[in-house]
């Protein structure tokens, strides 16, 4: 292992070794602060009960994410064709972006009358914008020269898309996904604290609702730790893909070799 | 002998004014005939790049007439840079003019990699754009504008990002397909040394507006190689190419 990955493993080993230290040493009752063994714990007994709702809360986020991949794409696609389109459009997905979803959330759920479409709106609504802004930068980003070559073998509107825009825009897309999967979760999260549901199909920020109303903070935190660990996952998984389609040519990708 | 050949362009008192009132041209009057190595030289913003683009067809006259090849696979163009798409392998990139002519698969992919082969990159197919030197990718660029077989290769200043040793072997590589491909070669730069070397014929431009301001035969058989470049021909050609160019940069200073 490089020391890139180490580094950040021994920090965060020595970070868990003093709050337990401290937890111990200090007698903090465990509904202030648990330490982390009791919540690796908690983790494990109240697997049962926290594992179908970082279920829930996962699908919520992925759906939420491949909406958000389709409208975004389709739109960043649809404005690069239509300059119109983009002029009478873009105003209002920025007003979309720049409205704390918490505000409209409420709304959401009394216009959808469904809660797990209402959550999945919501978490679209915040996770949708960085992919549409990312990638119509991207289509805009055409090296002049290649499109004055498109021009001159008199390649149309559409095959200067499929061949030239679209391969230029993939970094830039890349990019405005990796924010979205982040944001995509944290929406979904929100909402549902927003929504407030209960019973058997609820995600994580129930569990966490419900744990801070029992008094049960270790829980609370084992709920935490695994929504801090979808979001990691998520970012991993969406950096993979990004390294897997970019490796043969982007510099982002090119810049650890000689 | 040269003039009773056929014409491939042709430009009668052609004009080009962009929309913010820019004249970048002023009564062009230009024949290239079929065949020949010509270049235009001149100062930065002389109009060569524009007039490229004319010859090219990718803007149009303000004034004037101009005939060109009108086929879209019958002209060539290789840019100042390299221009290569860089999620494309070199062979991917040489192919590209065909893929857009709707030439089946496995024919383009022949043809580039004879192209490729033609300007010594034989070996290098699969090699991404950030893996060639920027002579290499110079080559791809060539072989580009050479793979759809053109009966035009308009050339915009291409060498002029490359050191000295890469310049000069392109500068022979390009005579010798020249002479294989038999294409015509219009040849833009500011290099009094490389237009001499290349050309036939240097057509002199001068600034603000651009306009044709002197004509000069290079009456020297080809194969050319490394010892005209030290001949005292060639210095004598450069001398009066090199006086031509400095009474077009006077007059458009005095203008």
């Amino acid at each position: 292992m490089s020391a890139k990955a180490i580094a950040p493993l021994v920090l965060g080993v020595l970070i868990l070794a003093v709050w337990e230290g401290a937890v111990r040493l200090l007698a903090v009752p465990s509904y202030i602060l648990p330490g982390p063994v009791l919540i690796a714990e908690t983790l494990v007994a109240d697997w049962g009960l926290l594992a179908p709702s970082l279920g829930v809360t996962l699908a919520i986020t992925l759906e939420a994410l491949a909406a958000a991949v389709v409208v975004g794409g389709l739109l960043a696609v649809l404005f690069s064709l239509s300059r119109w389109v983009e002029l009478s459009l873009f105003p209002y997905a920025i007003v979309l972006q720049v409205t704390p979803i918490v505000a409209i959330a409420p709304l959401i759920i009394i216009w959808a009358n469904n809660v797990d479409l209402s959550l999945l709106i919501c978490a679209w609504l915040v996770a949708f914008f960085p992919i549409l802004s990312n990638t119509i930068l991207g289509l805009r980003s055409v090296d002049r020269n290649l499109l004055s070559l498109f021009e001159l073998h008199g390649a149309g509107r559409w095959r200067t898309l499929l061949h030239l825009r679209l391969p230029a825009a993939l970094p830039y897309f890349l990019g405005g996904l990796r924010i979205s999967g982040g944001l995509a979760l944290i929406g979904a999260v929100v909402a549902e604290f927003v929504a407030g549901t209960g019973g058997n199909a609820s995600g994580l920020a129930w569990r966490i609702l419900e744990a801070g109303y029992q008094l049960k903070i270790p829980r609370m935190f084992a709920a935490l730790v695994l929504i801090s660990a979808a979001g990691i996952a998520i970012f991993l998984a969406l950096t993979l893909l990004s390294h897997l389609l970019l490796r043969h040519w982007h510099e982002s990708v090119l810049e650890e070799r000689e | 002998m040269e003039r009773t050949r056929k014409s491939v362009v042709s430009m009668r008192g052609v004009s080009k004014a962009f929309a913010n009132g820019v004249r970048a041209l002023a009564d062009i009057t230009l024949d290239i005939q079929d065949g020949e190595f010509l270049s235009v030289l001149g100062p930065s913003g002389c109009g060569k790049t524009t007039l490229l683009r004319l010859i090219a067809g990718l803007a149009s006259p303000s004034g004037g007439t101009l005939s060109r090849p009108a086929g879209r696979n019958e002209t060539g163009f290789v840019f100042q840079e390299p221009t290569l798409m860089p999620w494309a392998t070199a062979l991917a990139n040489v192919a590209l003019p065909l893929r857009l002519a709707g030439v089946a698969r496995a024919e383009r992919l022949a043809r580039a990699a004879e192209a490729l082969a033609g300007v010594g990159l034989a070996g290098f197919e699969r090699s991404y754009p950030r893996e060639l030197s920027g002579g290499m990718k110079m080559r791809v660029s060539i072989a580009r504008a050479l793979v759809s077989r053109p009966r035009l290769l308009l050339m915009d200043e291409p060498f002029a990002a490359l050191d000295e040793i890469a310049r000069h072997k392109l500068n022979i590589d390009l005579l010798a397909l020249w002479r294989r491909e038999r294409f015509t070669a219009v040849f833009v730069t500011h290099s009094v040394f490389e237009s001499v070397f290349l050309s036939r014929r240097v057509v002199v431009m001068s600034a603000r507006p651009g306009r044709i301001s002197a004509e000069l035969a290079i009456p020297v058989a080809y194969p050319r190689d490394e010892a005209f470049r030290t001949s005292a021909d060639y210095a004598a050609l450069c001398r009066q190419a090199s006086q031509r160019l400095g009474e077009a940069m006077a007059v458009a200073d005095a203008a």
